[in-house]
């Protein structure tokens, strides 16, 4: 089997987010970047259908700009065989439809037998791209799977639904979206790292695409960021003095969390 | 440490303090108390290539760089000085001198599987008596024609009952000083070779190390290491090396208590403010900052010497002697800024505090170090 795995690279979990002069982006100085963790969990279920001889070639695939090789590098290292670099993106950041599209242009005329997407990139949180990119390629989708069993020709496929797990066949390929359980991801091996050295990382650029981030980002926009805004600082708490009159104290705690609070 | 390091560093930083985070600080303190061995721990972190990081890939090994090597050390050391001690003395005082010293086939059968992350090393030097002194180690060994027999007594050996392979030192008359002493490769699962229960210790406790027996332990000819009276030459050829890995454990624990001295001085309030508010304190916490700076940029300038062809004593000596005291006194202002919650096991420094000792103490005590730095510098005088 061929894998393909589309990976976007996004700024840590733990990075403290700042918004940019112009109100629409976030400001990316001091960001450190990484493999969306969704993303982690489709590379993960390729590189053990490779442990298992089961797949014989996991490509990596991503849409970003020229940083986004390091997360190329970091799923090589994990023991992806290749690595395609589709220079670009920074325009179209966000929306889902303008990087299906750029994907779907770049995958269409390869080999493989299913493709493997996080449900969704942290940060922007669509939950759309891998959706638009199976339409875009006419293959059947499954999203929020949480786990596969691999048949010949095709799979079968647990999605989280809410309240339990809703059993799905397919025939391959398709495009699986991968979910938080599905697997745990591994850390590449020291060797894997200097190993990813040596591995080919190809670069497109959109043009070779037949596209062209202006006119995705300008004439066929489907998105458009007006502004951001981060969440309202926490008010800082109210301490009620009780030592001298804990009584009085308490009957205060219980006026505030009736009156202002509105606890009950 | 950014000084002509391969591409791979940031990488392999990002690996490690990743794996420290998720793995090796949830359980540390609980580690610590129990004294349990992290087996599990390790055998992840062989298989990450953390057992072979400078051995080259050809055998085995992941194939960093030694700058490398010492970032690995202390990002541990930061969360767990336990497993830093374990994971040096595998890749250091056991790993250097095989592939420094040993031939192909020695490296072939001893180092591979070490490299490959499937055992544990360790280093025999050490005896009841002959502790700064080790060149009176007493432990002796006969050639009895198609192999080595060895008997005595080492003590306080890292990694005794939980690696498979040591390098051991032994002499063939102790009458004969320094040039008597060979390097064999021990394998613990030998005949004769009784480890003794793991000493109880004050700090790095979840590291094991302890007393070995040699009884008429029978080496194959084919494990001597380098040549005959050559082994003191190589066991202090390892410690210059190895003592690059204790400099960067000792860094890596002080960067760990500054950051726990930090966040306690930013959340405990005294006299209606943050104690890092209090100028005393801040400038306490400043000169923690600017020594473990001063031991890193030491550390550096000794890695950079090992990276030559010529030898390094004096620099590495320099490095752990100063990293070593600078962890301490880090520490211990550290416990000071927490007050007594400091003296509590509750907080992760009073375990630092502990883990700290001994920095100053193995491979080499601090008094050991000036000797071999004044012998440099009393080299040097003589060509003035
Ligand atoms: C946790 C731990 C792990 C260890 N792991 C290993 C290991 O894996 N392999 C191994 O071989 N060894 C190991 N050691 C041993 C360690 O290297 C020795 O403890 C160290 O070299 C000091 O030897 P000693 O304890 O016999 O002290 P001594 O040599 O008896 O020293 C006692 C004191 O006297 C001072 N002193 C001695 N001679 C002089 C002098 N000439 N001038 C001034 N002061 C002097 C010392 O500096 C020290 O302060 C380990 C020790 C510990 C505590």
């Amino acid at each position: 089997m061929k894998c393909i795995v589309c990976m976007t690279h996004v700024p840590d979990t733990a990075s403290i987010i700042k918004i940019g002069a112009d109100g629409k982006h976030i400001d990316e100085t001091g960001i450190k970047w990484i493999v969306s963790p969704y993303d982690e969990y489709a590379l993960e279920e390729a590189l053990k259908l490779a442990d298992e001889g089961k797949a014989d070639e996991v490509t990596v695939v991503t849409y970003g700009p020229q940083r986004a090789e390091a997360g190329l590098r970091e799923c090589l290292a994990r023991g992806a065989h290749k690595a395609v670099h589709i220079v670009g993106g920074e325009k179209t950041l966000g929306d889902s439809l303008a990087i299906a599209k750029v994907l779907a242009a770049a995958l269409k005329d390869r080999e493989y037998d299913v493709i493997l997407v996080g449900v969704k990139g942290v940060g922007t949180d669509n939950s759309q791209v891998g959706q638009m990119l199976a339409e875009l390629l006419d293959l059947p989708h499954v999203s929020n799977v949480v786990k596969i069993d691999w048949n010949d020709g095709a799979v079968a496929v647990e999605r989280e639904v809410e309240g339990g797990h809703e059993v799905v066949e397919s025939p391959l390929p398709a495009v699986l979206t991968a979910q938080k359980g599905l697997n745990e991801p591994r850390y590449a091996a020291l060797k894997g790292i200097m190993a990813a050295k040596r591995k080919p990382v190809e670069k497109i650029e959109l043009s070779a695409l037949g596209l062209d981030e202006d006119t995705l980002a300008g004439a066929d926009a489907t998105y458009n960021v007006r502004s951001l805004e981060l969440p309202p600082e926490k008010a800082a708490g109210t301490i009620i003095q009780g030592e001298d009159d804990p009584q009085a104290a308490a009957a205060e705690l219980v006026k505030l969390l009736h009156e202002e609070a509105k606890a009950f | 440490m950014e000084t002509s390091v391969g591409e791979q560093y940031e990488q392999v930083r990002d690996l490690v303090v990743s794996f420290c985070k998720k793995k090796i600080a949830p359980g540390a303190a609980k580690r610590d108390q129990s004294a349990e061995f992290p087996s599990g721990i390790l055998h992840e972190m062989g298989e990450l290539g953390l057992f072979g990081i400078f051995v080259p890939e050809e055998l085995g090994g992941a194939g960093m760089d030694l700058m490398t090597y010492l970032m690995i050390i202390e990002e541990i050391a930061k969360v767990d000085a336990s497993i830093a001690v374990t994971i040096s003395v595998t890749n250091s005082v056991c790993g250097w001198p095989l592939l420094h010293f040993g031939t192909r086939e020695q490296q072939e059968r001893y180092l591979r599987p070490i490299a490959s992350g499937e055992e544990l090393g360790g280093f025999m030097l050490t005896e009841p008596e002959a502790g700064s002194d080790a060149a009176s180690l007493k432990t002796r060994y006969r050639d009895v024609g198609d192999a080595f027999i060895l008997n005595g007594t080492k003590a306080w050996i890292t990694n005794a009952g939980v690696a498979k392979t040591f390098v051991c030192m032994a002499t063939k008359d102790p009458s004969l000083g320094a040039h008597g002493i060979s390097a064999f490769i021990l394998d613990a699962d030998q005949e004769g070779v009784i480890f003794d229960k793991p000493e109880e210790k004050m700090g790095l406790r979840s590291s094991k190390t302890g007393m070995v027996t040699l009884d008429n332990v029978r080496v194959p000819k084919s494990a001597l290491l380098g040549r005959e009276g050559q082994g003191f030459s190589i066991a202090l050829a390892t410690l210059d090396h190895s003592r690059l890995g204790i400099a960067a454990q000792a860094v890596g624990i002080a960067r760990g208590a500054l950051e726990e001295a930090l966040r306690y001085a930013r959340d405990r309030r005294q006299f209606g403010r943050p104690l890092y508010d209090h100028q005393a304190i801040g400038f306490r916490l400043a000169e923690m900052d600017t020594e473990i700076a001063a031991a890193r940029a030491l550390l550096q300038e000794a890695a950079r010497a090992a990276m030559t062809p010529r030898r390094h004593s004096r620099e590495s000596a320099r490095a752990k002697l100063f990293a070593s005291e600078m962890c301490n006194r880090v520490v211990a202002s550290a416990i000071q800024i927490h007050g007594g919650y400091g003296y509590s096991k509750e907080y992760a420094i009073e375990r630092m505090y502990r883990d700290a000792r001994v920095t100053t103490v193995y491979e080499g005590t601090s008094e050991v170090q000036k000797i071999v730095i004044s012998r440099a510098l009393k080299q040097a005088a003589e060509s003035l």
